[in-house]
């Protein structure tokens, strides 16, 4: 790895040198390098981008408005649709929000059962963001491949789990929805054993490659100052070396039982960024490792809520108001819940990482040139779904 | 943390500002919250440095803003702020010069729910369409009903050659003569 060839491909923007024409394109709303449905309107001065502003709300479909107007449990399959990647952290974090509001107990069993089904969801997330990071620097097809070939044994565990491979809609607000199929928890073990060869091996295709450490480092450098003061959460703000990891921090569920460390980086640029995923994956398989091997027996919802869960209009929490967050793969993951008492919230709100990681897309840009644009955006990591509710 | 405490703090402070304790929350005056926000960012006891979330809620009566407030460096929190406006004028100070991260999410506040947030440099809809009227989220705006042929679409449909049955154009004709648009009902909630 050689770092001083990076450098030199990075200048700062200097307007007397590049004294030219200034042009204006938007890039997308239909394009594959914006991950969906997004637009950058972006300014430029031959290649070099000299203001670029986010346009979005083209998935735009009321998820607050349309929560408000069902039952608690109702919007329970909606959250999937959020960050489609994502489901079971979607199902999570929402739980934990109503479980705040009506202070619901789960079962140990089902606390690891979560657990297990958020650290698998975080490798899936990882994986396939590395996946897409690589197609954008133009490595087309083949680095996702490999990451989804990986995924679809993820999947799998869900779908035996679930029902379903990426909607997965499977936790109830006291636990899980039912327990894990015979012979899934050994599944899961050999994933744990055969995802670190994998990722050894992935790694020595990419992390030393001369081609992705000189358009990756030094490209888009998110300050530290910058990532805390705009509330970037998730490993974009670990690369930038902010130091938050709510799994630490706030030890919900059972995360305060196992041994496992937040990688932090130094410089924040994309480089990093795609190092952070690699470190944070090796992590969550240690997480794996112990859940899967502590995971006691007894019931996975509590006994308490298994008639609610089949007639969900009864389910009726207090008036109040809850916070309930988590730390999804792409950052913090809240739901605001106020409830009026009746079978509906009153208000409904998702704190979307991927929507406020966006702030600081145009301070990332600016200066560089249009295709590491292209770079800097898959190294946010976005799912249009929850950047436009 | 505990909201007694903040109060406390605050209040020794700022000897004249009004505070109350709403289910764990601090709610405050628009005119206050600048201040009391600075104040929370900067001292060295609170170093409340991440602003986590912003959120509108309509009560019916008046509107309200809520901040969650956390601490990086000292991991405590969160702190949640209410600022309750009047629905006929919402107005709120912004919080952009202090946090970033209010940019985005003050923007979608105004789009949703219609608060104004005061200095905001771009302070523009942020998933709606420019020219869209009303705030979605606002519990009195009611959505278009997409299932009523207006008379437009009744056009369209005998221009493609679909036959629209006598009783589906009367009501269309009608809906166009009285200068309405058609609107679907929403279910009520109970207010707070």
């Amino acid at each position: 790895m050689s770092v001083s060839a990076s450098e030199k491909t990075y200048q700062a923007y200097d307007p007397v040198l590049h004294d030219t024409e200034t042009l204006e394109v938007n890039l997308g709303p239909q394009h594959p390098s914006t991950h969906g449905v997004f637009r950058m309107n972006v300014k430029l001065e031959g290649e070099r981008i000299l203001s670029l502003k986010p346009v979005m709300g083209y998935l735009h479909r009321n998820h607050e408005q349309i929560a408000e107007n069902m039952s608690y449990l109702g919007s329970m399959p909606y959250t999937d649709r959020l960050d489609y990647f994502n489901s079971m952290s979607n199902n999570f974090a929402y739980a934990l929000a109503v479980e705040k509001l009506a202070k619901i107990e789960i079962p140990e069993r089902g606390e690891y059962i979560r657990v297990i089904m958020a650290e698998l969801t975080r490798l899936v997330n990882h994986v396939a963001a590395i996946g897409f990071l690589l197609n954008d620097l133009g490595a087309f097809f083949t680095p996702v491949l490999y990451a989804f070939r990986e995924r679809e044994k993820i999947l799998d565990v869900f779908e035996e789990t679930a029902g379903s491979r990426m909607m997965c809609n499977y936790f109830r607000f006291g636990g899980v929805k039912r327990d894990l199929p015979e012979g899934t928890l050994d599944r899961i073990k050999k994933i744990v054993q055969e995802f670190p060869p994998f990722l050894d091996e992935f790694e020595a295709l990419l992390t030393k490659n001369e081609i992705l450490c000189m358009r990756c480092q030094n490209v888009g450098v998110l300050p530290y100052e910058l990532a805390l003061n705009a509330s970037i959460t998730g490993p974009m703000a670990r690369a930038s070396g902010v130091n938050y990891d709510i799994r630490k921090v706030d030890g919900y569920s059972i995360y305060k039982r196992f041994k496992f460390q937040i990688p932090l980086g130094k410089v924040g640029d994309v480089y990093d960024r795609y190092m952070i995923r690699i470190l944070e994956m090796r992590q969550s398989l240690k997480i794996l490792e112990q859940a899967v091997k502590e995971i006691p027996a007894g019931p996975v919802l509590n006994p308490k809520y298994v008639a609610q869960a089949k007639a969900p209009r009864n389910f009726k929490p207090p008036k109040g108001e809850a916070y309930g967050r988590v730390e999804a793969p792409k950052g913090e993951l809240g739901f605001y819940l106020v409830s009026d008492g009746s079978a509906q919230p009153w208000r409904y709100h998702v704190r979307a990482p991927s929507f406020i990681n966006l702030t600081v897309l145009e301070d990332l840009c600016l200066g560089h040139k249009v295709a590491d644009a292209v770079i800097i955006l898959g190294s946010i990591d976005i799912v249009l779904g929850e950047v436009d509710h | 943390m505990n909201p007694q405490d903040v109060k406390a703090k605050l209040e020794a402070q700022f000897p004249a500002i009004e505070i109350k304790i709403v289910n764990q929350g601090l709610a405050i005056k628009p005119e206050d919250l600048r201040r009391v926000a600075e104040f929370l960012k900067e001292s060295d006891e609170f170093k409340m440095n991440y602003l986590s979330c912003i959120t509108a809620v309509d009560y019916l009566d008046s509107l309200e803003s809520v901040y969650n407030l956390y601490s990086v460096d000292k991991r405590i929190g969160p702190i949640f702020l209410k600022v309750r406006v009047p629905r006929s004028n919402p107005k709120i100070p912004s919080l952009f010069d202090l946090y970033r991260g209010a940019e985005y999410q003050e923007r979608e506040a105004y789009d949703m729910m219609g608060i104004v947030y005061e200095g905001h440099p771009d302070l523009r809809r942020i998933f709606m369409w420019e020219g869209f009227e009303g705030h979605p989220l606002r519990k009195d705006y009611i959505p278009e009903d997409e299932d009523v042929l207006e008379w437009q679409d009744v056009e369209w449909l005998e221009r493609h050659g679909v036959k629209v049955p006598e009783e589906y154009k009367e009501f269309a004709r009608q809906l166009k003569e009285s200068g309405k648009e058609a609107r679907a009902e929403r279910p009520k909630a109970a207010a707070e």
